[in-house]
């Protein structure tokens, strides 16, 4: 019997955030030039799985993504269990330059998704000095609660199951079976209220409307990826925001919804891949 | 047309085994006409076309005719696709006791989406 093991390599790493100790999970593949993912409100970073088993990108990036504290494999912070979780704009800054501090990266691309695609645009605007490039997947600058949020997080609903359910829809029709429910097994193991308190930045906290346009595309080159068949961030919304900043490219991608790189990874590779090409041949 | 549903989501054994905790009578608005919906322990026991004099419902669904024409097409456009999708475009409301309708989201997303010409899939 013959075993294979994929080429990512997983850590946990103790780092202070917010004067509390955490410990967070870091999984890496690769060697060259920094790329750090970001994933989705409610999920953690297996959603990058693809990505760090593709040849032609850890062939020449160090793939990186990091489970947010309360999210995957890593921890609440101490004292958790009293509180109610809600991510803020402020906060998940903070936390991803510390821990882009902490590994030493040197002016990563930045990749991030949903919520990781809209402090993609936040980052963008305040630290464009801290990144290569950055690419904001299913990137928008605000979206308007749709549904009444208490229902994540009611001992009456099943938190994962809900979760699930809720963002299921968001997957495009082509995803393959297998890549579309482990993309919704990552939703169905989110901690309780964690998706909800995601989502307090994502649709509250995070509004950024009033300053995407200020972005300056020539201190930090700007890629726009957004499945058509997202409702959350429609492609409406993402095309929008790309026609409010000078210089930034988007991209449309046909039949794919709001995880791209987890629901369908090899036709987003296909849109993915050249734009690595353009940001490595600056 | 919607009373194939009874036969359609009690044919999908993993569907009825996951609404096996689910026991409600949902309206469902199609335009004009409306049908009550009948569930017992994940099967559907009942489809009952209206009008009705006074329906009892735990919840219902309300949308126009061709806004679920497009939900219930086989390859839905974006935006039709998913009963989600319609609530955030305002095309479907989402009334009553919604506890029931959340809790138990998948099935009524599976169980709506067993109307396609093809049997349906998320």
């Amino acid at each position: 019997m013959s075993v294979q093991f994929e080429p990512i390599v997983g850590r946990y790493m103790h780092l202070d955030l917010f004067g509390r100790p955490n410990r967070i999970y870091v999984e890496e593949a690769g060697e060259g030039t920094p790329l750090l993912c970001l994933h989705t409100a409610g999920s953690d970073g297996r959603q990058y799985r693809a990505l760090m088993n593709d040849a032609r990108i850890i062939g020449s990036h160090r793939v990186i993504a990091f489970d947010m504290p309360w999210h995957g494999k890593s921890s609440p912070p101490p004292g958790w269990h009293n509180e109610e979780y809600q991510l803020t704009s402020a906060h998940y800054t903070a936390m991803i330059l510390e821990v882009m501090a902490a590994l030493g990266l040197d002016r990563p691309i930045l990749i991030g998704c949903s919520i990781g695609g809209r402090i993609a645009l936040h980052l963008a605007l305040e630290h464009p000095q801290s990144f290569r490039a950055i690419i904001g997947l299913q990137a928008g600058a605000h979206v308007d609660p749709y549904y009444d949020l208490s229902f994540l997080h009611r001992p009456d609903v099943h938190g994962g199951e809900v979760a699930a359910a809720i963002v299921s829809g968001l997957v495009g029709p082509d995803a393959p079976e297998r890549e579309r429910w482990e993309t919704l097994w990552h939703y169905m193991q989110g901690g309780p209220g964690v998706f909800k308190g995601d989502l307090y930045f994502y649709k509250i906290d995070g509004d950024i409307r009033g300053r995407v346009a200020e972005i300056d595309t020539k201190r930090c080159p700007l890629f726009l990826l957004s499945g058509e068949y997202d409702y959350s961030c429609t492609p409406e919304e993402t095309l929008g925001v790309a026609g409010s900043i000078a210089g930034s490219e988007a991209t449309i991608m046909k039949g794919l919804g709001h995880f791209p790189m987890s629901e369908n990874p090899e036709e987003f590779l296909e849109y993915l891949l050249p734009v690595l090409e353009k940001i490595d041949a600056k | 047309m919607i009373e194939a549903l009874k036969e359609r989501v009690n044919d999908d054994a993993a569907l009825v085994r996951r609404g096996r905790y689910l026991s409600t009578t949902f309206l469902l608005e199609v335009g004009p006409t409306a049908w009550l919906i009948s569930i017992f322990e994940g099967r559907v026991v009942s489809v009952t076309r209206g009008p009705f004099v006074m329906p009892s419902s735990s919840f219902a669904l309300r949308a126009s005719e061709a806004e679920w024409q497009k939900f219930w097409s086989n390859r839905p456009p974006p935006g039709a696709n998913d009963l989600m999708a319609l609530i955030k475009r305002r095309a479907l409301k989402a009334e009553g006791d919604l506890q029931i309708f959340m809790a138990h989201l998948r099935y009524f997303k599976e169980a709506l989406a067993k109307l396609r010409p093809e049997g349906g899939s998320l």
